[in-house]
C-alpha cells in the first residue's frame, strides 16, 4: 500500500480541502456565532454583526450588494433556489427553462422537477470543447414564454468557461433574467458581470461543507419554491448555520485574495498534464478547452478501460481523482457532459488541483499514470488494439 | 456487412469488441453493431474518430453502423 503521507489529493472540484483561515474562522465563531442573529440581546448581537459581516464579504467578492445574497444549507439548495425561485418569479412572462446541455446534474434536476409541474425545459448543445455557441443560445432565449436561462459559468467535468458575458447581453436585450451555476469559479477565476441570479458552493473554494450562496440582484423577480420563513430575507428557510458561513466568508476572501497567483501557479501544471497525458498515454483523448478553461481542471479518456477500475488503480498508488464514466456513477449512465461534448466517455478521469497541490504531485501523476494504464490495459487483454 | 451484438455488454466492452472485429472487415466495408449500454452512444463515435473509421450513425436506437477506413 501507498504511505499515506504520498497521497495526492486531485479531486478539489468535488471538495477542496478545508483552507487553513476557514479552520481558524470556524472554531471562533463557534464561540462567538451561536446565539439566533434574529434576537434582540447581546449575544444576538454579536452573532448578527458576525452574519453581516460574512455576507459583505461574500457580496464584495462577487460584486454585488450585501442585501442580494443569501446564505444555503448547501451549493445545492442554492442552485434548486436559483432555477425554482427564478421560474417562479417569471410565471407571468413564461414558463420555459433554457439551459445549456452540460449544467451541473442539480440545475437540470431542478429543471426536470419544472418540467413534471407543468413546466417546459430546452436544452442547447455544446461544441466538442464544452462551450455553448452564444448566437445558438440566444436564439433559444428568444423564443416566446422564455422565463429563465441558465448557463454555467464553467463546466465541472471538462474546465471549459462558458461565454457568459455574452449570453448575459443577450438575455438583457431578450428581457429574460441570467442564472449562472459559479460553482467552479468563485475563488478560481473572476466571475463575470451581466448575470440576475447566481449561486455557489463554499467547500469548493475551501470553505467548510454546508454552506451555499444564493444571489439574486435587486430589481429581480424571485418567488421561493418553499413556504414561507423569514430568514435571509424569506429565501432560504431555517436557522443557518452561522460558524460555517462565518468561516466560508473568512476563505472566501482569503482565496479570492491569493486567486490571482494560485491560478498563474496552476495553469501551467494543468498544460503540463494535457501535453504529458496526451503524449506518454497511447489511444487517450483530453478533452475541454485548452485555453478557455479553468486553471486548475482538467479531464481524459483513456480508450478500453474501465474508468472504475482506473480510479481504484490510482488511488491504490495515492492519487484521488474522480471519473465521469458510468461505471462510477449510481445511476450506470455516463456522464451528461462527455455525452453532450461527443467525448469518449469510458476510462475517464478529472484532475482538479488546489493549493495544497504541489508539482511534485503533479511530476509523480504524470510518471505513474502510463504504467498504470498500461497495467490495466494488459489484464483486460486490450493492449495494441 | 459485419453485424456485432454487443447487447448486454457494459462499457467499455462493446468499444473493445468494435476494436477487436473490425480487423474481419474489408476496407470500406460497414460494420453494424447491436449495444444497449447508454456509454456505447457516445463512446462509439469517439472511438470511430479516434481510430479514423467513419461513424455513420445510429439508424434506430441502439444499433450503430461504422464504415472501416480505407487503409
Amino acid at each position: 500500500m501507498a504511505d499515506i503521507a504520498a497521497r495526492a489529493y486531485l479531486d478539489a472540484a468535488s471538495s477542496a480541502p478545508l483552507h487553513p483561515v476557514a479552520r481558524q474562522a470556524l472554531l471562533a465563531a463557534l464561540d462567538d456565532g451561536w446565539a439566533d442573529p434574529a434576537r434582540l440581546y447581546t449575544e444576538a448581537r454579536r452573532a448578527r454583526q458576525l452574519l453581516d459581516a460574512a455576507r459583505e464579504t461574500v457580496a464584495g467578492v462577487l460584486a454585488a450588494r450585501p442585501d442580494e445574497v443569501a446564505f444555503c444549507a448547501s451549493g445545492t439548495q442554492a442552485v434548486q433556489l436559483a432555477v425554482l425561485g427564478g421560474l417562479g418569479g417569471r410565471r407571468r412572462a413564461g414558463d420555459l427553462l433554457v439551459h445549456s446541455a452540460i449544467e451541473h446534474s442539480a440545475v437540470l434536476h431542478a429543471a426536470e422537477s419544472h418540467v413534471s409541474g407543468g413546466g417546459r425545459a430546452t436544452s442547447v448543445g455544446v461544441s466538442r470543447a464544452g462551450a455553448v455557441d452564444p448566437a445558438e443560445f440566444a436564439a433559444a432565449v428568444r423564443a416566446p414564454g422564455v422565463a429563465l436561462a441558465a448557463l454555467m459559468t464553467a463546466n465541472h467535468e471538462a474546465g471549459t468557461v462558458q461565454p457568459v458575458a455574452e449570453v448575459a447581453a443577450e438575455c438583457s436585450a431578450a428581457g429574460v433574467p441570467l442564472y449562472c451555476d459559479a460553482a467552479q469559479s468563485v475563488g478560481r477565476v473572476a466571475i463575470p458581470g451581466g448575470w440576475s441570479l447566481l449561486s455557489a458552493s463554499a467547500h469548493k473554494w475551501g470553505g467548510p461543507p454546508g454552506v451555499g450562496v444564493l444571489v439574486v440582484r435587486k430589481g429581480v423577480r424571485y418567488r421561493s419554491p418553499l413556504p414561507a420563513d423569514e430568514r435571509e430575507s424569506g429565501r432560504v428557510p431555517g436557522f443557518g448555520n452561522l460558524p460555517a458561513v462565518v468561516a466560508a466568508a473568512a476563505s472566501l476572501r482569503a482565496a479570492e485574495s491569493e486567486r490571482e497567483a494560485e491560478a498563474g501557479r496552476l495553469w501551467p501544471l494543468v498544460d503540463r498534464i494535457r501535453r504529458e497525458v496526451a503524449a506518454s498515454v497511447p489511444d487517450v483523448e483530453v478533452a475541454g478547452d485548452p485555453v478557455a478553461r479553468l486553471p486548475h481542471l482538467v479531464t481524459f479518456s483513456c480508450l478500453y478501460l474501465d474508468g472504475e477500475a482506473l480510479l481504484h488503480a490510482l488511488d491504490a498508488r495515492g492519487f484521488a481523482v474522480s471519473s465521469g464514466s458510468s461505471c462510477t456513477s449510481s445511476t450506470l449512465t455516463p456522464s451528461h457532459v462527455l455525452e453532450a461534448m461527443g467525448v469518449l466517455s469510458h476510462g475517464n478521469v478529472r484532475i482538479s488541483l488546489h493549493r495544497g497541490t504541489t508539482e511534485h504531485d503533479v511530476t509523480r501523476f504524470l510518471a505513474e499514470l502510463p504504467g498504470i494504464v498500461a497495467d490495466l490495459r494488459a489484464t483486460a487483454g486490450v493492449s495494441g488494439l | 456487412m459485419i453485424e456485432l451484438d454487443c447487447r448486454g455488454l457494459k462499457c467499455p466492452l462493446p468499444v473493445i469488441t468494435l476494436a477487436r472485429r473490425i480487423a474481419e472487415a474489408e476496407p470500406g466495408e460497414t460494420v453494424r453493431v447491436l449495444a444497449d449500454d447508454p456509454a456505447a452512444r457516445a463512446d462509439i463515435p469517439a472511438w470511430c474518430r479516434m481510430k479514423n473509421h467513419d461513424y455513420l450513425g445510429e439508424p434506430e436506437p441502439g444499433t450503430y453502423e461504422i464504415r472501416k477506413k480505407s487503409s
